[in-house]
């Protein structure tokens, strides 16, 4: 039997950091956008004990300040994409309002990190989205680039074909056609 | 205390190359080499070669294996089939990295799992500038949370 299921990394990975820091008794406030705030000190022991229990569901303490702004920035794209008020804002006064840092430092340090710039990486994750949404529904192209905000199918069309070579046509008969071979391998 | 659960990336890429022209190794290992990004190379001379060095025990495994079509013994098609039914694999990237612009190659290697398809390039200059963005792209999907499955880049 096969079923499919669908999730939530956000809401998956809060609860179980919840669950683990409950039980080993650490009060704590999960800020979101992959931030924890922990009421008290905690000893090295704990920390340690802590940061195994986290390492087993693949979840890592940053030690790096500068690598963990990185990863909240990445996840406060994700967010802003997955959210519908994509228009009222720029990504950079986004980022800035968020994060409390100004564009020009989060770029900069973006950059050094990363080996891309936060413009193309956010094309990418609008990019991967679209993916996942010809992968996984049944909406068409145009319903597609409505959802995440382009201008039209066209604009769309030349950015996916820009990132990945690929037109969408292409990749959804690929798709399918992976699909067909996973298939007959199982029968 | 503030501490910041995520999955955090290795920062070096290993990265394995499985190809039976002596000068295309070298060139790109030259290449490699002139690209900022940190990488450990592995060169490999076939497709055996590579699939022995993929199953080693205790292998460190490669995040990306650029793999050239045509080789004796194991050919590139061969070697993708294998490393896409072992599960122990799933998490390679694979680049077919070949002289053929043939679409039919290009299709058939994407159905069978290949992420990347890179021709190879006719000048040194070109090959750098197609490793580099075949790199980058490939350090975003092992460093953040984006779906490898649909990872599909033709250059």
């Amino acid at each position: 039997m096969k079923i499919s299921i669908k999730y939530d990394m956000a809401i998956t990975c809060k609860a179980i950091v919840q669950e683990q820091l409950d039980k080993l008794d650490i009060p704590h406030t999960i800020h979101g956008i992959g931030e924890i705030e922990i009421q008290r000190e905690l000893t090295s022991d704990e920390t340690e004990e802590m940061m195994g229990k986290l390492a087993n569901y693949g979840i890592h303490v940053l030690n790096d300040q500068k690598l963990a702004l990185v990863h909240r920035i990445k996840n406060t794209i994700k967010e802003m994409l997955e959210s519908d008020n994509l228009q009222s804002q720029t990504i950079s006064q986004y980022l800035a309002d968020k994060l409390n840092y100004s564009y020009t430092y989060l770029s900069n340090l973006f950059s050094e990190a990363t080996h891309t710039s936060i413009e193309n990486f956010v094309i990418l994750c609008k990019v991967d989205h679209a993916k996942e949404l010809m992968a996984n529904t049944n909406l068409t192209l145009t319903e597609i680039a409505y959802r995440l905000n382009y201008s039209s199918v066209a604009h769309l069309s030349s950015q996916f074909k820009k990132t990945t070579g690929l037109t969408p046509t292409t990749f959804q008969k690929i798709l399918e056609k992976r699909r067909g071979n996973l298939i007959q391998k199982t029968i | 205390m503030k501490i910041h659960p995520l999955n955090s990336g290795n920062q070096i890429l290993n990265i394995a190359l499985a190809d039976d022209d002596d000068d295309d190794r070298l060139f790109f290992q030259e290449a490699i080499e002139d690209i900022s990004i940190r990488t450990k190379l592995s060169l490999l001379k076939d497709g055996q070669e590579l699939m022995d060095y993929l199953n080693l025990p205790n292998a460190i495994l490669p995040n990306l294996v650029f793999l050239d079509l045509n080789m004796p013994i194991k050919n590139g098609m061969q070697c993708l089939k294998e490393i896409r039914s072992n599960p122990d694999l799933s998490k390679i990237c694979i680049a077919i990295y070949s002289t053929s612009c043939s679409e039919k190659d290009i299709e058939e290697t994407f159905i069978n799992g290949a992420n990347i398809y890179l021709n190879k390039p006719n000048s040194f200059a070109k090959l750098r500038e197609a490793i580099k963005k075949v790199l980058q792209i490939n350090w975003q999907y092992h460093t953040s949370n984006l779906n490898r499955d649909n990872f599909l880049l033709r250059l």
